[in-house]
């Protein structure tokens, strides 16, 4: 395992961690580089904002 | 007739109870074809939901929220109308989509952002406008209609992953990139069209 993810890489294990419990050595290497990497912490909140989105899009009323 | 006598249980006149399930019938509608992208579908999938909430009316004696229940029921019908979409349209007739690579000029070379995404402003408050939601709604049909359907059976349907790979036919690993590629192109559409105006 990789103690040092990439972005690109950061970005895959921030959108598998919504749909599959990530391993622990997984949550490790990203907690390591969403410390260090302000672009990536973005990333994780708009990847959640997504979901809270999708079901705002759900309950708005639709009125022409 | 005269021999249906209410019983113990409370249930509602029939027509009072499908007057109510008729009051959520838009509501239903727009669940419905948020996910399955076709207005003849989608109010298939509603009809066939309301047929059986009809006639299992008794399921919902006692539950707290009629919408809940109803959206449950439609659940059902939305996957059996996906399932049958995929039988008349199988993916090998959807053509190929692309193969994951189409996000690499957002990186340099060692994979780090290029340029680094900023924060959004104030997404919570977008969620009450307008405006955000058709730019959001946009963005989905943007999509790649396979990608859309199986990031809208996770985000929308609050499917889990082995339940959409079951139904797609696809494995856990595809299913993963499949989401994975679009919540970022959703990410950097709204990022284009919205938070980066």
């Amino acid at each position: 395992m990789k103690l040092l993810l990439s972005c690109k890489e950061t970005a895959r294990l921030l959108s598998q961690g919504e749909d599959r419990k990530l391993a622990f050595g997984e949550r490790v290497t990203l907690r390591v580089h969403l410390a260090i990497c302000d672009g990536c912490r973005n990333v994780n909140r708009q990847f959640k904002f997504l979901r809270s989105a999708v079901r705002a899009l759900a309950e708005a009323d639709t009125g022409n | 007739m005269g021999a249906r006598t209410p019983t113990s249980s409370p249930l509602r006149a029939p027509a009072e109870f499908r007057a109510q399930i008729e009051a959520l019938r838009p509501y239903l509608l727009r669940y419905a074809s948020l996910q399955l992208r076709d207005a003849a579908a989608a109010e298939d999938a509603v009809q066939e939901a309301l047929v059986a909430a009809l006639a299992g009316e008794a399921g919902f004696a006692g539950r707290a929220n009629l919408r809940t229940w109803l959206t449950g029921i439609l659940k059902h019908k939305i996957v059996d109308a996906i399932r049958r979409q995929a039988r008349e349209r199988p993916a090998s007739e959807l053509g190929p989509e692309a193969d994951g690579g189409e996000f690499d000029a957002l990186f340099d070379r060692r994979g780090h952002w290029e340029p680094m995404p900023t924060a959004w402003e104030h997404p919570e408050q977008a969620l009450n406008q307008r405006q955000f939601l058709a730019a959001l709604e946009a963005c989905l049909r943007a999509l790649p209609e396979r990608t859309a359907r199986a990031f809208m059976m996770r985000e929308h349907l609050g499917l889990d992953t082995s339940e959409i790979c079951k139904e797609l036919e696809i494995t856990a690993t595809h299913c993963w990139v499949m989401l994975h590629r679009a919540r970022m192109a959703l990410r950097l559409c709204l990022q284009e069209n919205w938070f980066g105006k």
